[in-house]
């Protein structure tokens, strides 16, 4: 198997992602994209707190991420890539592999951000994130939850 | 006599309203809880909103689930904050209890919520 999900959520690893899209796609590994949360291993136990002792969890930074990619895609097991943030995914974009598919799961509402949906609010700058991901050719859409609709990009902006 | 603990409940939703409203129902008003939803918020905002709650006052931090963004977010303020406890899975049972001894350490009255919820977990029913 591989990645099955790219996915931005600024709560990281939670409910949703663990049980929401976890659960429905059967998956065996997380990994955790983010260099604050890479360099604190007492963060890192709570995130783990969250998680199934079948699912392995795995902390990368930008670059390692970048690096491991395509080891991941090779792993038998299903996997989940979570950045907190639009930038962090744009960065890890030119290491994913075709076809690319990125889904924002929650950026949630804080001051210069507006309202897109009830769990997306973006910055001028995370649009622009948002679409030079499209502009690679990454289809972008939201969806917190496998059983909502796919909102695609288009109709978030 | 020091100052009674309060407890923030953090939960999903609507859970910690409901459960605090349905703490005053069965224990009167003067339960000393306050509620908090995650609802709409990052990580960020969810912890100024635990922060508000608290006010600086000694509390334990009721949340739904251990490793949730309710749970992670509560143990974050709790490590830097002496004055705080988290308490993970909160049920009715545990905070009735809480409301009721509000006045013990802040330790023993973290032991006893989690001593209080667990034992009011169990499976009830079937024929011998």
């Amino acid at each position: 198997m591989s990645v099955v999900l790219f996915r931005i959520d600024d709560r990281l690893i939670h409910g949703q992602v663990v049980v929401g899209w976890g659960q429905r796609l059967g998956i065996g590994f997380i990994v955790l994209v983010d260099d604050e949360v890479r360099t604190n291993d007492w963060e890192q136990e709570l995130y783990r707190m969250g998680v199934p002792p079948s699912v392995e969890v795995i902390f990368a930074s930008v670059a390692e991420a970048s690096a491991r990619l395509a080891e991941w895609e090779r792993d038998e097991r299903k996997g989940i890539v979570l950045t907190g943030d639009v930038r962090t995914m744009v960065a890890l974009c030119p290491a994913m592999p075709a076809p690319r598919r990125v889904n924002v799961g929650g950026i949630h509402a804080r001051d210069g951000r507006t309202e897109r949906l009830r769990y997306v609010y973006l910055s001028p700058e995370e649009e622009t994130g948002l679409r030079s991901l499209a502009e690679l050719g990454t289809e972008v859409t939201a969806q917190d939850v496998p059983t909502a609709r796919p909102v695609p990009l288009a109709e978030l902006l | 006599m020091s100052e009674p603990l309060i407890g923030v409940v953090v939960a999903h939703t609507e859970v910690a309203e409901a459960l605090v409203a349905a703490v005053r129902t069965i224990a009167g008003d003067d339960v000393g809880l306050v509620a908090v939803s995650n609802r709409g918020c990052d990580r960020a905002a969810l912890l100024r909103r635990i922060d508000e709650a608290v006010a600086g006052r000694p509390a334990l931090l009721f949340t739904d689930m251990a490793g949730g963004s309710c749970g992670h977010t509560a143990a974050v303020l709790a490590r830097e904050r002496p004055e705080l406890r988290v308490v993970t899975g909160v049920n009715l049972g545990m905070l009735v209890d809480f409301a009721f001894h509000r006045d013990e350490p802040l330790e023993a009255a973290a032991e006893r919520a989690v001593q209080t919820g667990r034992a009011a977990v169990g499976v009830v029913g079937g024929r011998p």
